[in-house]
């Protein structure tokens, strides 16, 4: 898994490649933790060159949306596909956060 | 049914890529497709980590064995540990509507095994729990793609 974060102007867009699975969950979770830590509250997560999320991805974005709350904050999703977009599907994650197309929709909806 | 194959490893998180690769190149001989096959190793992940992480706590950490077998095109694997009972398919199904508040963190693994699988079956025998599971040959219409 590879974490690459870019600093916008109203949001930060971490853009995730490989898999998210019970390996590599912890690191995902403190990758995105950090950023809170340091003030972000908006996560824009760019999902398109993720191949595979587990559960324990699934847990470690509840548990980081359920911190981005407390603080007004918010997490957003986009270029899901394949396995990745199914999963979230199985699991109500589609009608939990907002989710779109590509970044740059993301973007315009902020 | 035929058995193809069986492997025991230490139950430990170090063997679940080995174990996940295991229950693939199973599936590949009989000819799966690589979407079925991508769903069979999310629902090994999520089988494993259960057993890892449950199975053996508060004991000395034991193994776990997985079994192939083909039965006329379908594919059975047993899932097999000596850890304390634990029967997922007891377990109830999380409310997949609640919002961020209400939902808890976790109880997705079980959830997501049950829906695909074309068969999940548990029985405790000897001390030991066996977790069978069944992809069907040209099975179900997958719920993931």
């Amino acid at each position: 898994m590879e974490i690459i974060t870019e600093k916008g102007k109203e949001c930060v867009v971490v853009s995730v490649k490989g898999k998210i699975d019970a390996v590599t969950s912890p690191d995902f979770e403190k990758g995105l933790t950090d950023l809170i830590e340091k003030g972000e509250t908006i996560l824009l997560l760019n999902f398109a060159s993720l191949e595979y999320i587990s559960s324990a991805g699934l847990r470690s974005i509840l548990a980081i949306a359920k911190t981005l709350k407390v603080k007004d904050g918010k997490m957003l999703f986009a270029g899901l596909r394949g396995p990745v977009k199914e999963v979230f599907k199985i699991s109500g994650f589609e009608s939990l956060f907002k989710i779109f197309e590509n970044t740059e929709e993301a973007l315009k909806s902020l | 049914m035929q058995l193809l194959s069986q492997k025991t490893w230490p139950a430990r998180l170090e063997f679940l890529y080995e174990s996940m690769d295991f229950v693939s190149s199973c599936a590949r001989a009989l000819g799966f497709n690589a979407d079925r096959i991508s769903e069979l190793e999310l629902v090994m992940e999520e089988v494993l980590v259960n057993i890892v992480k449950y199975a053996y706590r508060g004991k000395e950490p034991g193994e776990v064995t997985i079994s192939c077998s083909e039965d006329g095109g379908n594919l059975v694997m047993d899932v097999v540990d000596s850890g304390v009972p634990f029967d997922l398919l007891a377990a109830s199904d999380p409310d997949i509507t609640a919002g961020v508040d209400e939902r808890p963190v976790g109880g997705l693994g079980i959830y997501l095994i049950k829906k695909l699988m074309d068969k999940v079956k548990y029985r405790r025998e000897e001390g030991r729990n066996r977790l069978t599971l069944v992809l069907f040959k040209g099975g179900k219409t997958s719920p993931l793609f």
